[in-house]
């Protein structure tokens, strides 16, 4: 019996072991891969045609830059919408609202969360682009600011309730000694509540950050696509080709091993370096959080 | 111990009524062709036609499977080259370096044109402008006219729509409208156009917005859009893109659509193509609004 008892102990020691382990060989694999297949670009591409401004890879222009600026612009343009909705939203939920609004919002915000983002990607084009369009008379309303509303529609859900566990957080002692200090609800949840949860928002928005600059089928649904460099004060009314889209709607027609198919790898490994810096950033401010509360509480 | 045999039991049961659904109708087959599964893949301007003569062809002949996806024109040719399909389609003649690699792979594609297709230049129903030459269409998608009134429409911006680069559509119209033809010439859309990735796309856009100029397939032009007329020079008469203008060889931007297999083909996919080729065949083809061989 006790042998027996021993024995799955080790067993599901073991199994946990490598499941956790097996995360980090993952990302390893997948970092290896992107760089066999998309470091080639440098030997193949020359710098001047990766730094120019057009991306016509089948005639073998390969600028890179309309296609970062394209995402910087709409990622850009998403947290300006998604940043300001989702904290108001978290701080609603987490501090104003009534019980039972708060059990209400909360799963309705995780379906948002849901929603698969092709859906969101037909609504953008049946309903707000048009609508885009007419409202501020542009030429065509597949633009970067569609991309980047849904985008924010996107990114919402995962700041709302990250923020909101952030400041759930915040020891109740905190909003009491506030209050009995004579602060207004107002002033307790702007000067001490939310700058007790800074960090844990901060990761809020940068996974929201990351979740949108990953984002690829809404973007390439919506933002027209046209390889532009996003340069001009009113570049985000006009259409845009991100890095997500064109490794969508490229990589099924391209010839393994070709120019082209390493550049589409070298813009995939671009973007993980991106989102990889994200999330370092935001696991590094939620460490900061961690010893922060340990401090509190010694 | 017991429960071990009942395992065992019930596995060999199931791995041997497995065995007689493998075997059992490959006995008493009656139609002509015996059965078969034929893997048919490319062109996304073919898929739909290609899905409708697969269907047509398994109600005549129940026994012989048809599947057919779409992907483009490029991604149908490298499957071939690759030897996973039975049949390619492209909606563009296959190209030299492909034959190439086909032959470096042991594989000889044989051509077929199963087809032929009109590219339809669209425009919102209510833009006044009812023709254009291919200079005219030239220089707006390299962005030398960026206005309607420069084509005797309204004062508005032109929006160019068109199919991304991966599709056989782009293609034909770069080499044939944009360069006008001309191998030498080395003209590219203007940045700005917008690259949607399906026909619906550029549909529901074309529909919705009176700035829009955009090209597709004919067989997939809706009646919510309206068809320009096209001359091939400025002396030229002006030509709507039909079925009789495109057999004719009036319509000037018009093309043959193919079908490829590895080595001239036998049995299961010999039959069908000889069926393709037929006029019952071919009647499906007016029907989705291509235009049919001869």
């Amino acid at each position: 019996m006790n042998t027996t008892k021993k024995w799955n102990e080790f067993i599901l020691t073991w199994l946990i072991k490598i499941s956790g382990y097996s995360a980090i060989i993952f990302v390893a694999m997948i970092f290896y891969f992107l760089l066999r297949e998309g470091l080639p670009t440098i030997g193949e591409a020359s710098i001047s045609n990766l730094f120019s401004r057009r991306w016509y890879p089948i005639e073998d222009y390969f600028g890179l830059l309309p296609l970062i600026g394209g995402s910087l612009i709409v990622t850009i343009g998403a947290a300006l919408f998604a940043v300001p909705i989702g904290l108001c939203t978290a701080i609603f939920i987490s501090e104003v609202s009534p019980r039972w609004a708060r059990d209400l919002l909360k799963p309705l915000v995780e379906v948002l969360g849901g929603i698969p983002s092709v859906v969101l990607g037909f609504l953008g084009i049946l309903i707000l682009a048009p609508y885009l369009r007419r409202l501020l008379e542009l030429p065509t309303g597949l633009t970067a600011l569609t991309g980047s509303i849904l985008l924010g529609g996107i990114a919402i859900p995962t700041i709302v309730s990250v923020a909101e566990d952030a400041l759930d957080s915040v020891p109740r002692s905190y909003r009491d000694a506030a209050l009995a200090l004579g602060a207004t609800e107002w002033q307790t949840i702007w000067r001490v509540t939310l700058p007790a949860a800074r960090n844990g928002v901060l990761t809020a928005i940068m996974l929201g950050v990351g979740r949108a600059i990953g984002e690829t089928m809404t973007v390439m649904m919506v933002t027209g696509n046209a390889a532009v460099l996003p340069i001009k004060i009113n570049s985000i009314f006009f259409p845009v080709r991100t890095m997500t889209a064109t490794i969508a709607a490229e990589m099924g027609e391209v010839a393994k091993n070709s120019t082209h198919y390493h550049v589409l790898f070298f813009i995939g490994l671009l973007l993980f370096i991106i989102s990889l810096g994200i999330n370092i950033a935001a696991s590094t401010a939620m460490f900061q959080q961690r010893k922060r509360a340990e401090r509190i509480l010694s | 111990m017991k429960n071990l045999a009942y395992i065992v039991i019930a596995l060999l049961l199931l791995f041997l009524t497995g065995c007689n659904n493998g075997t059992a109708p490959s006995t008493g087959i009656t139609n002509p062709p015996q059965i078969s599964t034929i893997v048919n893949k490319g062109s996304d301007t073919l898929v739909n036609l290609a899905l409708a003569w697969a269907e047509k062809y398994h109600q005549l002949y129940p026994n012989v499977e048809i599947s057919v996806t779409g992907g483009g024109s490029g991604t149908g040719i490298a499957a071939l080259i690759n030897n996973t399909v039975d049949i390619a389609n492209a909606s563009r003649q296959i190209k030299s370096e492909e034959i190439q690699q086909a032959e470096n792979n042991g594989v000889n594609p044989f051509e077929f044109i199963v087809a032929k297709d009109a590219i339809a230049i669209i425009v919102n129903p209510n833009n006044p402008v009812d023709q254009l030459t291919i200079k005219q269409l030239s220089d707006i998608y390299s962005g030398k006219i960026n206005n309607w009134k420069e084509v005797g429409g309204e004062d508005r911006v032109i929006v160019r729509l068109s199919r991304e680069t991966n599709s056989g559509t782009h293609v034909f119209f770069l080499e044939n409208v944009v360069r006008m033809g001309n191998p030498d010439d080395n003209t590219l859309f203007s940045t700005d156009t917008l690259l949607l990735p399906s026909s619906e796309g550029i549909t529901s856009e074309t529909r919705d917005n009176p700035n829009v100029i955009g090209y597709d397939g004919l067989g997939y032009v809706t009646p919510d859009v309206k068809v320009i007329a096209i001359a091939g020079d400025a002396s030229g008469t002006f030509i709507l893109p039909s079925a009789e203008t495109v057999n004719q060889g009036q319509y000037p931007i018009a093309r043959d659509l193919y079908m490829y297999t590895n080595n001239q083909p036998t049995e299961a996919i010999a039959d069908y193509i000889t069926w393709i080729l037929s006029p019952d065949a071919q009647t499906t083809v007016t029907q989705l609004g291509f235009v049919p061989i001869k």
